[in-house]
This record gives C-alpha cells, structure tokens and sequence, in this order.
C-alpha cells in the first residue's frame, strides 16, 4: 500500500515528508508501549500510535520504519517534526482512534506481520 | 577497515526526551561506514534500549561503539545505583522503572531481554552504588 493511500483511508493530515507518500509500505503496527514496538516489530514499517514524544520518532528510526500515524487528533510538537524530517519519516495525524485506524488499514488490505 | 573504529557519546540523564540521541548518530554513522542494515538494526536497538535504561535508573552515563572488522561492540557505562539481581532483571516484563517511565511508553521490563536478543554476546558488571557496565557484541560480515 502507498502511504497516500493511508493518508487516504483515515482522512489524514500530513505533516511533514510529504515528498515520500509514494513509497510503498507492506505492513504496519499500532501500539502505545515503545518497548514493545523494540521488542517485537519486526520489518514493519509503518507505526500507529496514541503516544506523542520524541522517543517514538527514534522508535520509528531504530525500526527503520518510514511512517509515523498519531492517532486521535494528537498534534506532535516541532521537535518531533524536526526529528521526523532528520529520518525522511512521513508523520501524519488523524482524529481517529487507534483501534479503528489499525482497522481500517487492515481492511484495506495493509496487514500485520504475517511471517511469524 | 582492518583498524578499530570508535566513537564516542555522553548520555545525558536530566532529560528523557534526548534520549537516545547516541544511538541515531550511530545508526547514521554505520550507514555511512557502509554496514549492511541487519547489523545496522540490531546494534541501534541494542544501544538504544540500554540508552534508555542509562537515562531511567542511573542519571545517564557514556556510550562507546567500537567498530571492528568482523565486530561491532557497545560499552554502555554508567555511575548509577547498580542492578541488585541481574538474573532477575533480564526476566521479561520485570522493572523497576517509575510509573512515569511507563506513561512515556517505556519501563515495561522489555530493555535487557531485547538488549541480549539482538546482540551476540552481552556481559553485565554492575556493583551497588558505584555503578553498571553493560558490553555487548554483534557480529557481522566474516
């Protein structure tokens, strides 16, 4: 799935990295506990989250993930933005809730981590 | 690249959203070195998850990555209160970290587990009220 096609699903606002919602993501993960995005994720590449601080944009960056969705209408300040921009993350928020935009994706076509 | 390779950083312990600036520098540091991107991965998360822990429990410390030919090593170090029962403290879900922490989306007893998973060989010292130093290796290449 594009990440314009995610943006298009969840009617969401993007807010920085705009210039790569073409690349093309296989999979994603939603979750709140960034221990558990570190320990677990594994090649997914896109991160839902209710969560707003810096230490998820580095999350995303040891993860190699390229998208960052905050759910919820949670507008992240300019030092996650600046953050974001160093990596090349396209960040987004959307007023929905994590479990309904996890769904939506999923329905979509944008599944988890299969291969486990 | 048959010489050692070592960088250098100070963690800083007052604030927890700096945390883990070290380790993104890394990461960077080891792309341009040309490192493939598992290894990359693992050494960032390792050092990232014992970042964290350095700014949680002992106020900060000092990181070293040496990148040697077949091997890339972290010397995490810190003058922290030290770690009572390591083979408690590498039992998942175990921690100690503040509720706070926990509101931040840390200290869910994950960081030493993940640490040692990601790594090759991972050595804990750590003396009460002196301090913790935690070395770990991943191979590479070869």
């Amino acid at each position: 799935m594009k990440i314009s096609t995610i943006k298009e699903l969840l009617n969401a606002q993007i807010l920085c990295c705009e210039e790569n919602i073409n690349r093309e993501v296989f999979s994603a993960c939603g979750s709140d506990l960034m221990s558990d995005v570190l320990a677990y994720v594994k090649d997914q590449a896109v991160l839902l989250t209710g969560l707003v601080n810096p230490q998820v944009i580095r999350t995303a960056v040891m993860m190699d993930m390229i998208c960052v969705i905050f759910v919820r209408s949670k507008k992240p300040g300019d030092e996650i933005i600046e953050l974001a921009k160093e990596s090349g993350i396209v960040v987004m928020i959307t007023d929905k809730r994590l479990y309904e935009a996890c769904g939506l994706l999923y329905s979509g076509g944008l599944r988890g981590n299969e291969n486990k | 690249m048959s010489d050692k390779l070592t960088f250098n950083f100070d963690v800083d312990g007052e604030d927890f959203t700096s945390a883990g600036q070290a380790s993104v520098q890394i990461k960077r540091n080891l792309r341009q070195l040309g490192i493939d991107s598992d290894t990359i991965r693992r050494v960032s998360i390792a050092m990232y998850e014992g970042e964290i822990n350095m700014v949680i429990h002992a106020g900060g410390g000092t990181a070293q990555v040496n990148v040697c030919e077949n091997c890339i090593e972290i010397v995490l170090k810190d003058e922290g209160p030290g770690i009572k029962d390591i083979d408690l403290a590498m039992q998942e879900g175990y921690s100690t970290a503040p509720d706070n922490i926990r509101s931040l989306g840390f200290g869910a007893g994950m960081g030493l587990p993940n640490m040692k998973r990601n790594t090759d060989e991972m050595k804990i010292e750590s003396e009460i009220g002196v301090g913790t130093t935690v070395t770990m290796r991943v191979n590479y290449g070869g």
